[in-house]
């Protein structure tokens, strides 16, 4: 029988106050797995409406709450046990990190007096995970888990978001212990924010500031608007697209930012960086103002930093006063908010005279279309009897589902051609490990996002070798009903790394090789819980994929047999600068 | 390799547990080597106030000290020139003081400013508190008695004070 929920004042125990802390913060779902040191939280669990997932492995849980957070914005949770529960979650908690992705992380810990002692499963959860989180910290009395609770959501969702971990010690949810004994509160805004003195994100940029890039982005003859991850973060697509077609600035989305504005718009130049377009960083390279708007000049981006952009002047926009000048001085720097910077930069131009104030950029608009028609993205479609190609795979896929459908993608070749060949048109459609490139990420993350999102169709493009690290959440899908789809581009390599054997090391091949048949990935799909079909023909590619997308009853996995030599174009080879960029296989450098 | 200096960072902070790992990792992980650190509560007991001497280029420190920022239990950072702040560490001195050289070694401590702490047979120990320069001075001038142990605290130090009186200001009297 579940309890009436707790009123202040009333005696509870902290793994109650625990669980109804987490109902108070809206919190849905929790991804997890039990055991030992955090089982009296799972008591209280059953009577709560949050849903639990119980995953296979606690990679997965920490993967799919990342999965639940890209695609609602809102704080995705885990919960896992000490020890080994906690070390397993240490990746995609670096992964959050890394990609500034909300989420709350609980784990158990041995009972506080047994700490420091190699208790059975003791780990140094906070000092294992205190490099690769926002924020953690170790609860030490029952009386402050709601508002620690409270402050790990606030701080995980506001300013730069990021991964928050909790470590409660199991004697202070023992209903039996007495240091689980409290009464129960919950804490109001001004006491979070008293509780947190140093801790106040800027949200607003410095009007000073926002009128100087106004002047600058009126008076360039050679601007792009370089589109990061934080523009999704601060759900600022919608003024995102007003400041593009208010000025006519054309806008490359970074591939964090896949979806932040429409590729089929026709201000969209695409992804830049190390496998972008040849427009996109071109554009970039020839600029003569960079408009960075929650980007964070990455090295994938930016290539050799002496050669990046030379002739570019920089606005930076970014809620982490940090990111400015990390890695390129800005020219005008700006902390705020995306969304609030953005709108006030609409309004300041508009005031400024708007469109017509704008400085004469016909002869930038025909360089980039120029561009455009010169070097599109090509592949050569295979001959009959050759393996499948991935690109064309992925045309069929995109041309095939829904077109809000949510894909999520692990890491490797497939990763680079499904953001080159997908058209993504709506924020928040595009998922992936883009900061730490963490293989396996794709399966929990399609998880995370379709529970999040059940109505949405969600497929997964996943690599051979992805697919071996966290296969076994398809289990957790299949029990938990969760009908996600699963592209799996076998082609029987590590094949990222292989690319840059073959370029770079003299086509010595070291420990790529994986087998296409071994596992056999129709019977383990099968084995798993899903309907599982293997491609191998063009031909085949469509019915195959109409027939996955029409199911949604069970999650399915489709493996298509795609050719291990096939390599992903353009690419500016490591160490090069921008300018270097090799449009395709014949190694031909695109001309200037 | 760019030249590294000392800088000192001197880190308002909140008095609770973890708080100086968090500040110290963030050195630890970059490969900057901490050269000094105090750290102890501020007349309010829920803040602390870390002191820390480190080496890193001057053009790297920028980037630390907004890392520091963001760390969530950090409220206040400023660094401190040392030509613009006032710097003093403690040091405990054991010095080897035969009956013959007690006086000389008496009278050094007094022109530093130091106390003798404890007398024995042929030791003495003296403490003095002083800028990190002159501690070294005298460390020198104390070695050819023969040095047998040295404590230094790490350095504390705060801005020196405004020394013109806003325009206009009639001290009385
Ligand atoms: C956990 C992890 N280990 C190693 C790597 C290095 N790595 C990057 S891509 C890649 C190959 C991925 O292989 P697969 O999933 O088959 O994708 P493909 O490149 O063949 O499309 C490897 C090993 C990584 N990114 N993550
Ligand atoms: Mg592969």
């Amino acid at each position: 029988m579940s309890q009436p929920p707790p009123q202040p004042g009333d005696r509870i125990d902290g793994g109650r106050a625990l669980i109804r802390s987490l109902e108070l913060e809206g919190v849905e779902v929790v991804f997890g797995l039990p055991g030992g040191a955090i089982l009296p939280v799972y008591d209280p669990i059953i009577d709560s409406p949050i849903r639990h997932i119980l995953v296979r492995h606690e990679q997965g849980a920490g993967h799919m709450a990342e999965g639940y957070a890209h695609a609602t914005g809102r704080p995705g949770v885990a919960m896992v046990t000490s020890g080994p529960g906690a070390t397993n979650i240490v990746t995609p908690l670096c992964d959050a990190y890394m990609d500034s992705i909300p989420m709350v992380c609980i784990t158990g810990q041995v009972p506080f007096p047994a700490i420091g002692t190699d208790a059975f499963q003791e780990a140094d959860t906070v000092g294992i995970t205190r490099s690769v989180t926002k924020h953690n910290e170790l609860v030490t009395r029952a009386e402050d888990i709601p508002r620690v609770i409270r402050e790990a959501f606030h701080i995980a969702t506001t300013g730069r978001p990021g991964p928050v971990l909790v470590d409660i010690p199991k004697d202070i949810v023992d209903p039996t212990k007495p240091a689980s004994a409290m009464e129960w509160y919950w804490p109001t805004d001004d006491e979070v924010s008293a509780g947190l003195p140093g801790y106040r994100p800027t949200t607003k940029g410095h009007p000073r500031k926002i009128k100087e890039a106004a002047e600058l982005i009126s008076r360039s003859r050679r601007p792009v608007l370089y589109v990061g991850g934080g523009i999704l973060k601060a759900r600022a697509a919608e003024v995102l697209r007003e400041l593009a077609e208010l000025t006519g600035i054309p806008v490359v989305t970074t591939l964090m930012a896949r979806g932040a504005f429409p590729d089929d718009h026709e201000l969209c130049l695409g992804m830049p960086g190390m496998h972008g377009n040849y427009t996109a960083v071109t554009a970039m390279q020839e600029a003569d103002l960079l408009v960075a708007l929650g980007a964070r000049f990455d090295d994938r981006v930016t290539g050799r930093l002496d050669g990046f952009a030379p002739d570019a002047k920089i606005i930076h926009v970014d809620v982490d006063p940090a990111e400015l000048g990390k890695v390129r001085t800005p020219d005008v720097p700006i902390v705020g908010d995306c969304r609030q910077v953005i709108g006030e930069l609409v309004r300041t131009i508009t005031n400024l005279g708007g469109r017509d104030a704008q400085a004469d950029r016909s002869e930038w608009r025909q360089r980039i279309s120029g561009w455009q028609e010169t070097y599109p993205l090509t592949y050569a479609p295979s001959e009959p009897g050759e393996l499948l190609k991935p690109q064309f795979v992925l045309e069929q896929l995109r041309d095939l589902s829904p077109e809000d459908t949510i894909v999520a993608s692990g890491v490797g070749q497939h990763q680079m051609w499904a953001s080159q060949y997908w058209t993504f048109r709506h924020p928040y459609t595009w998922i992936n490990s883009g900061g730490l490139g963490t293989m396996g990420f794709s399966v929990p993350a399609a998880i995370g996002a379709k529970v999040g999102m059940p109505d949405r169709t969600v497929w997964a493009i996943d690599g051979d070798g992805c697919f071996q690290m966290t296969a076994q959440e398809m289990v957790t899908a299949a029990t938990e009903r969760i009908p996600i789809k699963v592209a799996i581009l076998n082609n029987a390599y590590l094949g990222m790394v292989r690319q840059w054997q073959e370029m770079f090391y003299d086509e010595r091949y070291s420990e790529v090789y994986l087998s296409p048949d071994l596992p056999d990935y129709v019977k383990w799909a099968e084995a798993m819980g899903c309907v599982a079909l293997r491609v191998e023909s063009p031909e085949e590619v469509g019915p195959a994929i109409e027939k996955a997308n029409d199911i949604d009853d069970r999650p399915v996995v489709l493996e298509f047999r795609t050719d291990s030599s096939e390599k992903v174009f353009p690419m500016v080879p490591a160490g090069r600068t921008n300018s270097e960029i090799v449009v395709g296989p014949s190694g031909g450098e695109g001309g200037r | 390799m760019a030249a590294t200096i000392h800088h000192t960072l001197s880190v308002l902070v909140e008095n609770k547990a973890g708080v100086l790992a968090r500040v110290s990792n963030l050195f630890a992980r970059r490969g900057y080597n901490i050269y000094s650190l105090a750290v102890a509560p501020t007349d309010d007991p829920a803040l602390s106030r870390i002191t820390v001497v480190v080496d890193v280029a001057p053009e790297l420190l920028e980037q630390v000290v907004k890392q520091l920022h963001k760390l969530i239990n950090v409220i206040k950072i400023s660094e401190l020139d040392p030509a613009d702040s006032v710097e003093r560490e403690l040091a405990l001195i054991t010095v080897q003081a035969a009956p013959a050289a007690r006086h000389q070694i008496i009278e050094l401590t007094e022109v530093f400013g130091g106390r003798i702490e404890d007398v024995g047979f042929d030791e003495l120990t003296i403490s003095v508190a002083e800028s990190p320069e002159r501690l070294d001075d005298l460390a020198s001038l104390l070695a050819p008695y023969g040095i047998l142990s040295m404590q230094r605290t790490g350095r504390v130090a705060l801005p020196k004070l405004e020394r013109t009186p806003p325009p206009g200001l009639r001290i009385a009297g």
